[in-house]
């Protein structure tokens, strides 16, 4: 039996502002990771990926490792949290529009 | 200073021009990201872990008042209000939109200033000592031949796909504050047998993966030969260097793999022919270029203003004995502008304190300014008389911080915060320890401390080269910080020495504080040095203080 899948999300940066960005499951690019869409599923994963990376307006599409939370999916590894929510130093990021607080 | 001719601002409009319609195209949706990335790495566009990141180039670390205060003005206008100093001398912006950087290369170029060959497997931004043209031990201000090497390498067609980037660092001091022996090709001046200046050449120092230093290829090269020299070893090393391994590609490994002899030879060889074919020309330019770094109209003042405050001024007192350097004329002095107040990121400055800076760059310091690889900046040429009114203009915007050289000066890259390469951060590492420092309020009794952290393996902040340094690492998805001992930048230049195991992020402050306690109890005395009491006595009782659990299981 193969490992078992660690759940991830789609992400990548907003072509035009490089904004992070996260695919939910109705193919819409949302600024909040909450709203992704957590795929528990390699096949759907590559898939996901494969669909993120032929959008036009979307830059540097990957996988990051996520598990359910509260409101939806948070980020397991440091710097996913950090994209989700903005560099430690300055309240710049994510965090400068009240999200993730 | 130098200012561009006609011919180097039509090049970078041009190439302004030429990146705007790219920009245009992608936006559009003509160029794939895979065929826009090379185009927008030519012009230093990165993405990096929120967005794009724009990286500029300042030649050599010098800026004038005009300079400084676009930067300030793109900072505000097209980013988030400041600007972040690195290393190598650059300016990076952390938030641009990719639809505004066509407009932010615009406003460089207004002033003389872009950023090509900030990236890319290219000759990068050439670094120089930040006292250069003012220091009292100088031999010769090195700027005029960085100014040559930045014209010659600027768009050379041979050296545009290089196997890898390539760093040149120039001191025209013995002393050596560029870091020379930690870059690709390191240029320190010394006198020759007959007094005349000329360089002593050091080839493949770099830090990183494979730290190790520059070695020295050419003990002696007249200064009048330095261009065809240097493009003798660039040009040899692409003839020459790996582009299998991205890993293998520096030219330190093809000193290694070739060996230092065989390769020293082909570079001679080399410029035997090249010093023919460049019949003189170099040396014309650069008699040209060194008009325009003729020193200032310095000033003849009495000095009463400044004894006076230093005699009844504490503040005043302390600021002047740990941020300034003695400049060639005694009445003036070099004043380094601590970007690293408690609280700070190391290298940020706001666009109001760029402004400031500029202003009192024009005020009292002929309108030059520079941005020190240590992530400060320099009024180079102040009057003494002038230091009063300087010191308290600085005060008031938080600009005053006197620490100069001390434990808090501390380098640090972005690290995770902001960088895509990133294992771990260094910013709140860097704040945590200054902050411990101003706790213990010991930070003058420890007296000179290189402290200087890097984010990851890649190690922009310099941790090899740092008495204390700090590597930043990413063990099983946990932070884990490294520490290295004994590391010099200087003409004394040692790569630092792995202590131990390192520690988690909430453990890294503590056990540099036992570091700091172990040097204050080992030292000799007061003069006896952090470095100079490492030198003495080794790694051993430092190890012992960081690891004193360990100590005594292996005891046991
Ligand atoms: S050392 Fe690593 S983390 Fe720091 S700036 Fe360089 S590449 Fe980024």
């Amino acid at each position: 039996m193969s490992r078992r899948f660690t759940p991830k999300i789609v992400t990548a940066n907003a072509l035009e502002e490089g904004d992070v960005i996260f695919l939910t499951a109705d193919d819409i690019w949302s600024r909040d990771h909450r709203e992704a869409e957590l795929i528990e599923d390699e096949a759907r994963a590559r898939l996901r990926l494969l669909h993120a990376l032929s959008q036009p307006h979307v830059v540097g599409a990957c996988l990051a490792e996520a598990r359910m939370g509260e409101n939806g999916p948070e980020p397991v590894r440091l710097r996913d949290a950090i994209r989700a929510r903005g560099p430690s130093n300055y309240p710049h990021g994510k965090q400068e529009h009240g999200l993730h607080v | 200073m130098y200012e561009y001719d006609d011919f180097d601002a039509d090049f970078v409009r041009a190439r302004v021009a030429r990146f705007r319609a790219q920009v245009e195209r992608r936006l559009e949706g003509a160029l794939t990201e895979e065929e826009f990335r090379p185009l927008r790495l030519l012009n230093g566009l990165y993405l990096q872990l929120h967005g794009y990141m724009l990286r500029v180039a300042i030649p050599y670390g010098t800026l004038n008042g005009r300079q400084m205060r676009q930067l300030a003005m793109i900072a505000e206008r097209w980013d988030k209000g400041y600007g972040h100093f690195t290393t190598r001398q650059n300016v990076q912006f952390n938030w641009p939109r990719l639809s505004d950087v066509p407009d932010m290369l615009e406003a460089l170029a207004e002033v003389g200033m872009h950023a090509i060959q900030t990236s890319g497997n290219t000759i990068r931004n050439v670094t120089a000592d930040h006292f250069a043209g003012a220091a009292a031990d100088e031999i010769e201000d090195p700027r005029p031949h960085a100014e040559l090497l930045r014209q010659w390498s600027t768009d050379h067609p041979e050296f545009q796909f290089l196997p890898r980037k390539f760093k040149i660092a120039i001191t025209g001091s013995p002393h050596d504050r560029a870091v020379t022996r930690a870059n690709d090709i390191g240029l320190r001046m010394v006198r020759g047998p007959g007094g005349e200046s000329g360089f002593e050449v050091s080839v493949g120092g770099g830090l990183g993966r494979t730290p190790v230093a520059g070695r020295v290829i050419r003990p002696f090269l007249p200064a009048a030969d330095l261009l065809p020299y240097v493009e003798a070893i660039v040009s040899t090393y692409n003839m020459l260097g790996r582009r299998d391994n991205k890993y293998k590609a520096r030219i330190k490994i093809t000193l290694l793999e070739h060996g230092p002899e065989a390769l020293t030879a082909r570079i001679e060889e080399r410029f035997a022919q090249l010093r023919r074919e460049f019949r003189g020309t170099d040396r014309q330019m650069l008699a040209r270029i060194r008009r325009q770094f003729a020193p200032p109209p310095f000033e003849e003042k009495p000095l009463a203003p400044y004894e006076a405050a230093r005699a009844a001024d504490p503040v005043f007192r302390a600021w002047t004995d740990t941020n300034l350097t003695p400049h060639r004329r005694a009445d003036h002095a070099i004043v380094t502008v601590s970007l690293k107040a408690p609280g700070a990121t190391p290298g940020d400055a706001t666009s109001a304190q760029m402004r400031l800076l500029a202003d009192l760059a024009g005020k009292y310091g002929h309108d030059e300014l520079r941005i020190s690889h240590e992530q400060n900046i320099i009024l180079p040429h102040v009057h003494r008389a002038d230091l009063p009114a300087l010191h308290a203009a600085l005060r008031g915007a938080g600009l005053a911080t006197a620490n100069i050289g001390l434990a808090s000066d501390i380098i640090a890259c972005p690290g995770m915060d902001y960088c895509a390469l990133a294992t771990a951060r260094s910013i709140p590492v860097a704040r945590g320890i200054a902050a411990r420092i101003g706790e213990l309020k010991l930070e003058h009794e420890i007296g000179p401390l290189k402290i200087r952290i890097s984010g990851c393996i890649n190690a922009c902040g310099h941790h090899h080269v740092g008495h204390i340094g700090i590597l930043g690492l990413d063990r099983a998805g946990v932070e884990n910080y490294q520490i290295t001992l004994g590391g010099d930048g200087t003409e004394t230049f040692a790569i630092g020495k792995r202590a131990g195991p390192g520690f988690a992020h909430d453990e890294i402050v503590p056990a540099v504080e036992r570091l700091l306690r172990a040097y204050l109890q080992l030292r000799r005395d007061r003069r006896e040095t952090f470095i100079e009491t490492f030198r003495r006595l080794g790694g051993a009782p430092f190890r012992a203080a960081l690891y004193p659990s360990k100590d005594k299981a292996d005891a046991a």
